[in-house]
Formats: C-alpha cells, sequence, structure tokens
C-alpha cells in the first residue's frame, strides 16, 4: 500500500499563471499555417478569420481540456476559441473579441459546454455582440448521461459531443450553410449525442497542486465529469469488458437508437490513459453494440477532449443519418483534427 | 446615534479594498472547499477579480458610489470567469446602477442597492435559498440589514447584523445538498460541506462591516 502516494505533482510548468498564455503561445508556434494567437485577448483563430460569407464558429470554456477547444480551430471546424484559466469558463469580453473577429457578415454561431459558469459568461459576451451588431445564435451541448436528475442539478454536462458538434457544425459552416441552418444541425448532433465517462486517477491542477479529488488504488469514480466532478459512484475496480459493458449500457439505454442506427463511436482518453487501452475500449465497445445489433460506421478514438492527466475514458455514441455522416467526412484541417486535405 | 448616518464613495473603496484583502488572506481556504464540492478554483478565481478591482479603482478618478460598484462589478465579470464572474460582477452593477449619482447614500438607500444585488444574483443563477449557493448568505444578509434599518437602527448595527445573518447563512449550507453549479453533481455527497460561494459572500459583508464601523 505504501507505494500508493497520489502526490508527487511533476508537471512543465514556469509560473502557475501563465500556463495557459505559455500554452497558447506554443500553440501558435506549432501550426502557424492554421491558426494565430490573440494574446491580448486570449484566443486562438483562424488563420484566415474572418472568412467572408461564412457563419463564424466559436467556442470555449475553461483550459485544461486540450486540444478542446483550441485545437480545434481551422478549416472545417472552428473559427475561434476562447480559452480560459484551467477549469475556468472564460470571460465575456474573450468572447466578444472572438466574435467579432470571427463574422464573415452572416452571424456567428456560439457552441457552449453545458457548465454554469460557461452558460452565463457566453449569455452576457452573445448580449453584448448583438448591441454591436453581430448575430448570434448559441447551442448547448448537454450530452453526459451520468447526471441523470437534472431537477436536482444544473443539468447534463457537455462533454464528449462538443467534439463532434464543432466538426459537424463546422462543416456545415464551409459548405455554406446559414446560421440557422449551421445552429440546426448543432443542435441535431447534441440531441443524437449521449456520453459517459470513467476515472481511475484524479487530474491536478497547476494552481492547485494536489489532487482534485482523492480516489484509492483499487477504485474508479463511475460516470465522472471532465472537470474531476464525481458522477453516479465510486466503486471498486473491474475488469475492462465489464466497465465497458455498464458504460455503453448507459449511453445506449438513454440514446435509445433503432435498431440498425449507424452510430459514430468515439472512445476519448481523458488525458492519462494511453491509447493501447483506448483501443482495447473501443474493441470492448464495438462487441456490445453488436450484441445489441448496432455498429459503429465510423469512429474516433485519442484524446480529445481531456482533464489534464486524468486516467479515464469516455464513450460518446452519435446516431448518424446521411447527413451527419456526409459532413463528419467532410475535409477538416486543424491543429488535432485532420483529414480529407 | 447616527441614524442618518451617511456614507460616500471612500466607503465604497474602503468596503471593496477590505474585500479584496479578505479574498487574499482566504484565498486557499475558498480554494480548499471548493476542492471538496467544485472544481478547486474559486479562491484563485476570487482574488484574481478583486485584486484587479482595486487596480482598477487606483487608477480612477474620484467617483460617485454608484459608479465605483458598477465599475467594480464590470471588472469582476472581466477578470473572474466561472460563474462567480457574471454573478458578482451582475451583483455589484446592480447596486451601483441602484445608487444612481448621489455622492451619498443612508442605511435604507445601501439596504435597497443590495437588495437590487441580490435581485439580480438570483435572476441570472436561478438559484434559491437552500440550493447551497452565495444566495444561501446574500439573501438573509439582505433581509436582517433591511430588518434593522427599517426598525431605526444605526448603520453600524444593520451592517453588523448583516454580516452576522450572512456567517450564519454559510455555515447553515454544510448540512445541504446542492442543486445548483458544479456541486450539484455531487448529488448527496455535497452534504456536509460549506459552500464556497457562501463563503466569500460572507466575506464580503465581513469587509463591509469594517467599512462602515471605520467611518464611524
Amino acid at each position: 500500500m505504501s507505494a500508493v502516494v497520489t502526490t508527487a505533482l511533476k508537471k512543465f510548468v514556469n509560473d502557475p499563471a501563465d500556463v495557459v498564455a505559455e500554452s497558447l503561445s506554443g500553440l501558435g508556434a506549432a501550426h502557424p499555417d492554421l491558426v494565430r494567437i490573440d494574446l491580448a485577448n486570449r484566443l486562438v483563430l483562424r488563420k484566415d478569420a474572418p472568412v467572408a460569407g461564412k457563419v463564424g464558429l466559436v467556442s470555449g470554456g475553461g483550459s485544461g481540456h486540450e486540444p478542446l477547444h483550441g485545437g480545434f480551430v481551422g478549416a472545417g471546424m472552428l473559427d475561434a476559441a476562447c480559452p480560459g484559466e484551467i477549469f475556468t469558463s472564460p470571460v465575456p469580453d474573450q468572447m466578444v473579441a472572438a466574435t467579432k473577429a470571427v463574422d464573415g457578415g452572416v452571424g456567428v454561431l456560439h457552441i457552449v459546454k453545458n457548465y454554469t459558469g460557461d452558460v452565463m459568461n457566453f449569455r452576457l459576451a452573445a448580449e453584448l455582440a448583438e448591441d454591436e451588431g453581430v448575430q448570434v445564435e448559441s447551442v448547448l451541448t448537454n450530452d453526459d448521461v451520468a447526471v441523470e436528475d437534472s431537477l436536482y442539478t444544473a443539468g447534463r454536462r457537455g462533454v464528449g459531443v462538443t467534439v463532434l458538434v464543432e466538426k459537424i457544425a463546422g462543416a456545415k459552416a464551409e459548405a455554406g450553410g446559414s446560421l440557422a441552418e449551421v445552429a440546426a444541425v448543432a443542435r441535431k448532433v447534441n440531441e443524437r449525442g449521449r456520453s459517459f465517462g470513467v476515472a481511475l486517477t484524479s487530474c491536478v491542477t497547476p494552481a492547485a497542486g494536489t489532487p482534485t479529488f482523492e480516489i484509492g488504488p483499487d477504485e474508479m469514480e463511475f460516470g465522472v465529469g471532465i472537470h474531476g466532478e464525481p458522477g453516479r459512484r465510486r466503486e471498486k475496480l473491474r475488469p475492462a469488458a465489464e466497465i465497458v459493458a455498464e458504460m455503453t449500457e448507459a449511453v445506449v439505454g438513454d440514446l435509445d437508437p433503432d435498431p440498425g442506427t449507424p452510430l459514430l463511436a468515439f472512445v476519448n482518453g481523458l488525458g492519462g490513459t494511453p491509447l493501447i487501452e483506448l483501443y482495447l475500449v473501443h474493441n470492448e465497445l464495438t462487441r456490445q453494440l453488436a450484441d445489441r445489433g448496432l455498429e459503429a460506421t465510423r469512429s474516433l478514438v485519442g484524446n480529445y477532449i481531456t482533464s489534464l492527466e486524468m486516467a479515464g475514458v469516455s464513450i460518446t455514441l452519435l446516431a448518424l443519418d446521411d447527413e451527419l455522416t456526409a459532413l463528419w467526412d467532410a475535409p477538416v484541417h486543424t491543429p488535432a483534427l485532420r483529414w480529407g486535405v | 446615534m447616527e441614524v442618518e448616518a451617511v456614507v460616500d464613495a471612500s466607503t465604497v473603496r474602503r468596503w471593496l479594498e477590505e474585500a479584496a484583502a479578505s479574498v487574499r488572506e482566504q484565498r486557499d481556504y475558498l480554494t480548499q472547499l471548493d476542492a471538496a464540492i467544485g472544481d478547486a478554483d474559486h479562491g484563485t478565481n476570487m482574488d484574481r477579480g478583486f485584486a484587479a478591482v482595486v487596480d482598477k479603482l487606483a487608477a480612477a478618478e474620484p467617483s460617485t458610489p454608484g459608479k465605483l460598484l458598477t465599475t467594480a462589478g464590470s471588472t469582476l465579470v472581466s477578470t473572474v470567469g466561472g460563474a462567480s464572474g457574471p454573478l458578482w460582477g451582475t451583483a455589484l452593477r446592480r447596486a451601483g446602477r441602484t445608487l444612481g449619482d448621489a455622492d451619498s447614500f443612508d442605511a435604507a438607500e445601501l439596504a435597497a442597492a443590495l437588495e437590487a444585488a441580490l435581485e439580480g444574483v438570483v435572476e441570472l443563477g436561478a438559484a434559491q435559498e437552500g440550493d447551497k449557493t452565495m444566495v444561501d448568505a446574500l439573501a438573509p444578509a439582505v433581509r436582517a440589514l433591511r430588518a434593522q434599518i427599517d426598525r431605526g437602527a444605526p448603520l453600524g448595527t444593520a451592517v453588523g447584523a448583516a454580516r452576522s445573518a450572512a456567517e450564519d447563512g454559510m455555515r447553515a449550507t454544510v448540512p445541504l445538498q446542492a442543486s445548483k453549479g458544479r456541486a450539484s453533481y455531487l448529488g448527496e455527497r455535497s452534504i456536509g460541506h460549506q459552500d464556497p460561494g457562501a463563503t466569500s459572500t460572507a466575506l464580503v459583508f465581513v469587509a463591509l462591516e469594517r467599512a462602515v464601523t471605520a467611518e464611524q
């Protein structure tokens, strides 16, 4: 037992207060062909923004979920990302600056994960941007089925489906969709997507320097959120097949797709789980779906919406149709997601 | 007794400076409370915001109490982030707007300003008393202030009662189950922890009492 100590917070950090800005600068230096960084306003902008005649897509939220959102800025996805401090919503000033910077004259869509802070700050920002003459629509993502009773909570959290919304709505905007059309397809993705996450370890924010939550060496948090918020329960670690079976049941049970509905299966690492385990989880997921007469016709496996160094995995299933499949397959060129170009 | 006591811009400045100092002093404690039922950033965020308020006001021209509060509110919205930024920003801006352009205000006007602040917070956050949020400290504090003033208590006594009610409200969040904000995801596991938002709210009322009594 003595070997298991949850301290030892080694991080590549200078001053914790500078982590976000320094990381943004690195993103910009690594991908100067795709993005530019506005450090004064704390923004990641598509290099050629604003794209005239194209609906602008802005998302944002606390940092610590990389590559979300800054890594998804580029052709076919987001026009701007507003990173807040780690796990803290960005402020309206950032969102207003982003909205104005990406407005190609036909309006801007805000993609907002359902967290109290994000919702409030984006609401204030949308009002301010509209006062300045930019047409804004907002879409909320809330796909986390681990939150069972929305009546007594802030509602379901926005997690994995956010990546899929950004990709698919981004493709719709790139194809010339109007603001109403882009917003509609974004809402459709959210409505047809569900997620569930499990954590094996806690994350450690650079400012706090200690684990956000304590978890025993043989325990898992079943239904975890992307900031280390707890889920349904704490329990003993079990074989992957059993964990994935229960995760699949939670997601499929809530999504309730018609038999034969093609699915997009998104197996997402929370930051500290290696790809070898993510593919193992995807293998179990594929079997679980087959047992239910379902098939993943599209898959995404990797670390795309993370929680710093948390070991864990989330599963997101999206019920596809021809429109969503075509938009998913459309070319995308961002620092973290690229195909078709 | 100074039933007609008035407060002015220097009181408001002192209030915000005292609040910033308390938040700085209690920053790690607030963050610890938040780590238990939230995401471990409340102290850091509030400290960043109130420090920015102090800087902003230090550079600002002499102004009216109302204007100082709206400036402070806007600064908090621009610097805190999370839910606390919009909520505290709205609270101070509403209070400032209620005070208008006057150079000073009396106890009844202070109560009206804080009632407007509470109304703004409830409207934006959609939280009621008992949800285990800052409203659990703010609402009883505003009520206590109003009750004292209506019965003619001196300003110092009234803000003392408000501070005391805020602290009682803060402590009363311990057995509550959160149903708003990030702590709500804990469900029953949020029981037994003091709410960080109610705690920082109590600090702001401690600061108000200090600022007002320093005048007298």
